[in-house]
């Protein structure tokens, strides 16, 4: 009986963090949806022990029936028949198990027939499938795309759209095109209105579409005759059950093959416009990209965490020398290090979340009523450490992604090469994770700005704040003078770029680590402050390898010259 | 109908007591798997029927109610939890009586349960029920192929096949384990039957949560004392248990193949002169 959210008391600790309560007060209104609605929790604890439950169900899903089907998906993957996608039979199994576990529309109002529940709770969620099979996460997470229909769609598109998501039906959006992948404002597939019918008509094709056939998809498309950029795109929704979209073929991929990326035909395809138009990139997919990396982020962390458990199996499991692998200080270590990478990575993702949960729901509120004046500067400031952090979580975990796959082959040695093992498709199925929804690269221009405004630092010096146990002391005391050095180089940086334009561009990646390992410390900091048997020793191991990454990161800095500019050139 | 049991699939050192029972205390109590499968055909049932209702009835100690709960949060609309001291030490065919009565008393159209419990592996529980209550019986479902008024039609799983069977209704079903496995919990069923409690539990909980469940009288299990479904006192529990349990041993199946035997008189009288000529009986 596998379940992947009682085995897993990590995830089990970020429920009970402390702002969920703040993140239910906002989600439920004072409860006024309890005598509405027969499943809407009536105080509190009651919402956070309905959380819970429905985490172990999908926890349940995950382990009896998204997992044992991974490996029959990425060998048998989708299909295009009759220009449409037929998924793996796996993958039509999973669909159908969490739509009986009436898990669309999570984060969706009730009134939609959605459960209602925190961004969190969907992080955690979508951590749990991407465990089990990270493909099929891409084609479940896509259900975000209903968190923009909600957030700026009419209210009859809502209400047309919006119970389908909750029923079950799968999303896609429809963003990227040959000529216009990272640079968006090149998009030129053509939204045309039909008069007559009074619906706009789609033209034009579209590239590496996740779920291309998807049930409901979110349309990027040039709505303004002429205009070249961003300023003339509109976002649009296309209803499958309307027909004129033709997938003209499924990407061959490395890895998530049970996810169909696809190559899309418009041919005069209706479509309805979400909220205004020229508004499509500039607003509404920058929303849509920020939830979709935190759906990375969080996918990215459900990898890490069964690459570590393949990896700290198969270590106990094989025997050489007489003894078991993980006897050996060189396995043990590789497998302490991928555990506290996994543990960063999660300890960020849901900072991050219950930052976007704050800020969200109190967007959401101000639709419907003035905020007070302290309740409009609460939600500032977490907009800003939501946009501060997202692409930190986004870059850290699926480059952890990455490194702890690569070190779980390296544990199961030549039989890690072979397909026998799981820890192949993982390593697979990573390597898009700092690809897609941005690059680590463009992960980076996103956040060094916060470098630049202080986002990082004011939250770094707010977590110096924290409380410390007798075992955490030296550690903050360390991360103080981690600081110290982060400012140091921030100054140097910014002073010679001044002179020498392009410096801070040539070192921004090394900035941004820097910020973020400091604040992933703070946070596993905080934890082992709370539950020393669990987090002190993976936290003093991170804070370890930290300090060398960030040591290495400064020295690189500090012996780079303006003229370094020149040589990267 | 179902039942909770000691989940006997990964059994300890433990799991037996030192006088030859199950140490119920050392397992897990569960919701018997077959009776799953069955849960599943029931609700399938209800999926094909408009307003339709699937109840779950299980005998047990108060902590049975589990059970049910479980059943409403993957689709059932209640149950009726079977409970009391009358009742302890029931063996087959005291169960099957009790939870004749009980069902008497329900009167619903269709009867389905699993084959058997992972406790007893007897199996005869269902065709007890049924021949008490003068109903078709059909064992070891696999498949609800079809469901009308008064008939029901069914594939049946065999020793080296299947065959497709109709009968008329009302009836009792047995699930085989090789029927679809049951739906997982709903997430929207869950957060609303959660608070669900049995009379007994009721009576055991705080104020807030006895008012709550007034207000909402789908969270109510009903809970049957033995008076409540009207019972010959002797047919009840140890006094109405015929099985002694003589002594307990691990026993290797010699015959490689199976022996078939028709229903006819002639063949099981031979098969009852074998059984007692090698003191497998009497």
């Amino acid at each position: 009986m596998a379940n992947f959210y009682l085995d897993n008391k990590d995830l089990q600790y970020h429920l009970s963090h402390p702002l969920m309560k703040r993140i239910v007060e906002l989600k439920e209104r004072n409860f006024a949806d309890a005598k509405v609605y027969d499943y809407a929790p009536q105080d509190t604890e009651d919402a956070i022990d309905s959380y819970r439950r429905v985490l172990e169900i999908v926890g349940d899903v995950c382990g009896e029936v998204i997992a044992p089907n991974a490996e029959g998906v990425d060998h048998e993957g989708p299909r295009v028949v009759n220009d449409h996608v037929e998924y793996a039979s796996g993958t039509v199994r999973n669909i159908e198990a969490l739509n009986e576990a009436g898990l669309g529309g999570m984060t969706l109002p009730r009134k939609y027939n959605g459960l209602n529940m925190p961004v969190t709770c969907f992080a955690m969620a979508n951590e749990m499938v991407a465990r089990a099979d990270a493909g099929f996460e891409n084609i479940w997470g896509l259900q975000d795309c209903a968190e923009t229909i909600n957030e700026f769609a009419s209210e009859d598109i809502k209400a047309k759209f919006l119970p389908r998501v909750s029923a079950g039906e799968t999303c896609a959006m429809d963003l990227t095109e040959p000529d216009a992948g990272s640079d968006l404002g090149a998009v030129m597939l053509k939204a045309t209105w039909d008069e007559a019918a009074g619906v706009w008509r789609l033209n034009g094709c579209k590239r590496f579409i996740t779920n291309g056939d998807g049930d409901i998809s979110l349309v990027l498309a040039r709505t303004e005759e002429g205009t070249k950029d961003a300023r003339g795109l509109s976002m649009l929704i296309y209803d499958k059950r309307d027909g004129g979209v033709k997938v003209r073929r499924i990407e061959n991929k490395l890895g998530i093959k049970g996810s169909p990326t696809c190559e899309l035909v418009f041919n005069n395809a209706p479509a309805v416009l979400v909220g205004d138009r020229k508004m499509g990139l500039i607003k509404y997919v920058m929303s849509l990209m920020n939830a979709a990396r935190l759906g990375i982020a969080a996918q990215s962390t459900g990898l890490c965490e069964a690459a570590y458990r393949e990896a700290l199996k198969y270590a106990g499991e094989r025997e050489q020398f007489g003894k078991a692998i993980i006897e050996f200080a060189a396995v043990r270590e590789m497998l302490k290090n991928m555990e506290a990478k996994t543990l960063a990575s999660r300890a960020m993702l849901y900072e991050t979340a219950r930052f976007v949960d704050i800020y969200k729901q109190l967007t959401h509120i101000s639709h419907d009523r003035a905020l007070e004046a302290e309740e409009r500067q609460e939600m500032k400031f977490y907009n800003r450490l939501a946009d501060g952090f997202t692409p930190l979580a986004k870059m850290f975990a699926s480059e952890y992604a990455n490194e702890v796959a690569y070190d779980s082959i390296q544990i199961h040695g030549g039989s890690g090469y072979m397909k026998d093992y799981a820890c192949e498709r993982l390593y697979r199925d990573a390597r898009i994770m700092n690809i897609y929804e941005g690059t680590t690269q463009l992960q980076v221009v996103a956040a060094i700005n916060h470098v630049t405004k202080g986002t990082y630092l004011e939250q770094i010096m707010r977590y110096e704040e924290n409380e410390r146990t007798e075992a955490t002391k030296a550690m903050g005391e360390q991360l103080v003078e981690l600081r110290k050095v982060y400012e140091q180089v921030v100054e140097r940086v910014e002073t010679i770029d001044k002179e020498c334009n392009g410096y801070k561009e040539l070192h921004s990646r090394r900035l941004v680590e820097i910020a973020g390992y400091i604040i992933m410390s703070h946070i596993m900091l905080r934890q082992a402050g709370e539950m020393e048997e669990e987090y002190l020793n993976p936290t003093k191991i991170f804070v370890k390898y930290a300090t060398k990454k960030i040591t290495e990161a400064a020295a690189y800095i500090n012996a780079s010259e303006a003229e370094d500019v020149e040589l990267f050139k | 109908m179902a039942k909770q049991v000691p989940d006997t699939r990964n059994v300890g050192k433990d799991a037996m007591t030192p006088e030859g029972t199950v140490n119920r205390a050392a397992l897990a109590a569960i919701f018997n798997p077959e009776d799953l499968n069955a849960l599943e055909m029931a609700l399938q049932m209800k999926d094909k029927i408009a307003n339709a209702t699937v109840y779950v009835l299980t005998m047990g100690p108060q902590r049975a109610a589990d059970i049910i709960r479980e059943a409403m949060f993957r689709g059932a609309d209640g149950g009726y939890l079977l409970s009391g001291r009358e009742f302890a030490g029931s063996d087959t065919l005291a169960t099957s009586y009790a939870l004749s009565c009980a069902l008497r008393k329900i009167n619903p159209d269709i009867i389905v349960a699993g084959r058997q419990a992972i406790d007893g592996d007897t199996a005869q529980v269902g065709p007890q029920v049924a021949e008490k209550l003068n109903l078709p019986q059909v064992t070891y479902a696999e498949e609800l192929v079809e469901i009308k008024e008064g008939e029901i039609t069914i594939k049946r799983r065999l020793e080296r096949g299947t065959e497709v069977v109709v009968s008329p209704l009302p009836a009792v079903i047995t699930v085989n384990s090789s029927a679809k496995e049951c739906r997982p919990r709903n997430a929207k069923r869950v957060m609303k039957f959660k608070y669900a409690l049995a009379t007994s539990e009721m009576a055991a909980a705080d104020q807030k949560a006895q008012s709550f469940i007034e207000e909402r009288p789908y969270l109510h299990i009903v809970e049957f004392a033995a008076a409540d479904v009207n019972p010959d006192p002797e047919q009840l529990g140890l006094a109405g248990s015929p099985t002694k349990v003589k002594k307990i041993e691990n026993v290797v199946f010699q015959a490689k193949e199976a022996k078939s035997l028709t229903s006819e008189d002639k063949d099981i009288e031979a098969l009852m002169q074998e059984l007692i000529a090698s003191h497998t009986l009497g």
